[in-house]
């Protein structure tokens, strides 16, 4: 009993219709609430950090793809070979994280929790606007950890059930929220994978193509930016895949995606500038 | 003579308060909770479909409760805020239905002593084990007591009739099917003057075969289906 602390119990059973669990964690456990206090203005070099690279979205024809590569970087070195960057919200919506990877796993856990808990307490999920807003409300929380060079920049894509359809959701660094309708990259490789994607997607695509499109896009990213770690068949090491849809989250597993990865790796090797002259 | 007009004896004043509490609850429906083969099933009589009595918790971990709805549901969400916070802070293994429990009889046995008037109700929180071996159900009282129950608990309106007859009948490792066909005969049984179909029933399980988050509300035509069938 006495861990809960008095404090926990207080706040808990204090009446309060605020059914958001971050800010009952500031009320009851301030120090647990994932942010590190600002230094006062001073723009002090961040530590060097590990750092998830490129992340993408796409819809498709019965919802959303999304998909992340699996290298961690610290400055020159790789932090982490088998990183995950893509993470169920909850049943109906996928998070991806890029830039620092510690701050974003924490910010996606602290919302995880808050969606789960507005879904006990109110007893209905909240609608996919409502859960990309209450993204944009965390991440310009971080903003005084994002001026000392801790920039969380997730990507928040999920299925509407109340309007049938895959959406997809963009931030900036101070918590700028825009909505694509077709695809979005970012981290590192973003740039590159955002090239990729150009020429492959197009509305309606059907969902094997749509996971092509996504490993392509990371395969294409890893052969232009150092920061992103292209699939390694040798290793069994492949990108995080999931889709989101009217039945739910569903991540890949490696037994489906070997194939499309020995596909794209063939098919790049062979085009632009992958063949030597 | 002066008598002292106001002094009540503490045991007269305990008393007068555990009847109120007692007659509120008596006025209630009724709710069971039995340990089945498939997990916990939750079953209670409610008019309605939206205000419910039976609720998830935490992963593993439900909650159900009788008395005045605006007492419980303040209990309820006091809960889902203490499991979510120790779960975000430590781990999802941490939050166990044993402490949610001790943290409700602190609540409810310092509103009973304290406060104008106890709380009206009567809440079971059950916790999910592997097997029915390591299931847990804790049945907490207006006044803070708090008893660790096996195999079933009924609590309500008609908690004597209802334990005497699934004393009676209740076996372990019964199926969920059997359990709800006992927990409807049950209720049925206790006041033959109400007749009670699949509509006005709420029925949830804690589901040992789900991944995660165990709780799972079952739809009235299943409810219906097995009771038909």
């Amino acid at each position: 009993m006495s861990d809960w602390g008095a404090d926990w119990t207080r706040a808990a059973f204090a009446p309060n219709s605020n059914p958001s669990f971050a800010d009952l964690l500031k009320d009851a456990q301030p120090h647990a609430v994932p942010t590190v206090q600002g230094t006062g203005g001073q723009t002090s070099q961040a530590p060097q950090l590990p750092q998830a690279t490129t992340i993408l979205a796409l819809t498709y024809a019965d919802g959303v793809v999304m998909a992340g590569d699996r290298r961690a970087t610290e400055g020159y070195q790789i932090a982490d070979r088998y990183i995950v960057k893509v993470f169920p919200a909850d049943n109906y919506s996928a998070v991806a994280i890029a830039g620092a990877a510690g701050p974003a796993i924490d910010m996606v856990r602290l919302f995880q929790t808050e969606l789960e808990h507005y879904e006990k307490v109110e007893g209905e999920t909240l609608s996919l606007e409502g859960k990309a807003n209450k993204l944009a409300q965390m991440i310009k929380q971080n903003f005084p950890m994002a001026m000392q060079g801790l920039v969380v920049v997730p990507l928040f894509a999920g299925f509407d059930v109340r309007k049938a359809t895959g959406r997809i959701f963009r931030y900036d660094a101070v918590g700028g929220r825009y909505e694509d309708s077709s695809y979005h990259a970012t981290g590192s490789g973003g740039k590159d994978a955002r090239s990729a994607l150009r020429t492959s997607w197009y509305k309606g695509l059907p969902r094997d193509r749509a996971i092509t499109a996504a490993v392509e896009a990371l395969t294409v990213a890893s052969e232009e930016d150092v920061a992103t770690g292209g699939p390694d068949l040798a290793r069994g090491i492949f990108p995080v895949v999931a889709t989101v849809t009217g039945d739910g989250y569903e991540e890949l597993g490696d037994d489906a995606l070997r194939p499309v990865v020995a596909e794209v790796i063939e098919k790049v090797a062979h085009t632009g500038e992958g063949t030597p002259v | 003579m002066s008598p002292m007009p106001y002094y009540v004896s503490p045991e007269q004043l305990m008393k007068d308060r555990a009847d109120f509490a007692r007659k509120g609850i008596a006025r209630g429906r009724s709710i069971i909770g039995i340990e089945c083969a498939e997990g916990i099933m939750l079953v209670a009589e409610n008019l309605s479909s939206t205000l419910h009595k039976i609720s998830e918790l935490y992963d593993r971990v439900a909650f159900c409760a009788v008395g005045k709805y605006n007492e419980f549901e303040n209990l309820r969400i006091a809960g889902v805020r203490l499991a979510d916070m120790r779960g975000f802070v430590y781990g999802r293994e941490d939050v166990t239905a044993k402490s949610i429990a001790n943290a409700y009889a602190q609540a409810l046995g310092t509103i009973f002593t304290q406060e104008m008037k106890p709380y009206e109700v009567e809440l079971l929180v059950a916790q999910l084990g592997e097997s029915q071996a390591n299931d847990e159900l804790y049945h907490i009282l207006y006044d803070g007591s708090v008893t660790d129950e096996q195999g079933f608990v009924a609590m309500g309106g008609h908690a004597d009739q209802l334990t005497a007859l699934l004393t009676e009948n209740y076996r372990e490792g019964v199926t969920f099917d059997d359990a709800l066909r006992l927990g409807m005969e049950a209720l049925t049984a206790a006041d033959p003057s109400r007749t009670i179909t699949a509509d006005n029933l709420e029925v949830a399980v804690l589901d040992r075969k789900k991944a995660r988050r165990a709780f799972r509300r079952v739809p009235d035509a299943d409810v219906a289906r097995v009771l038909g069938g």
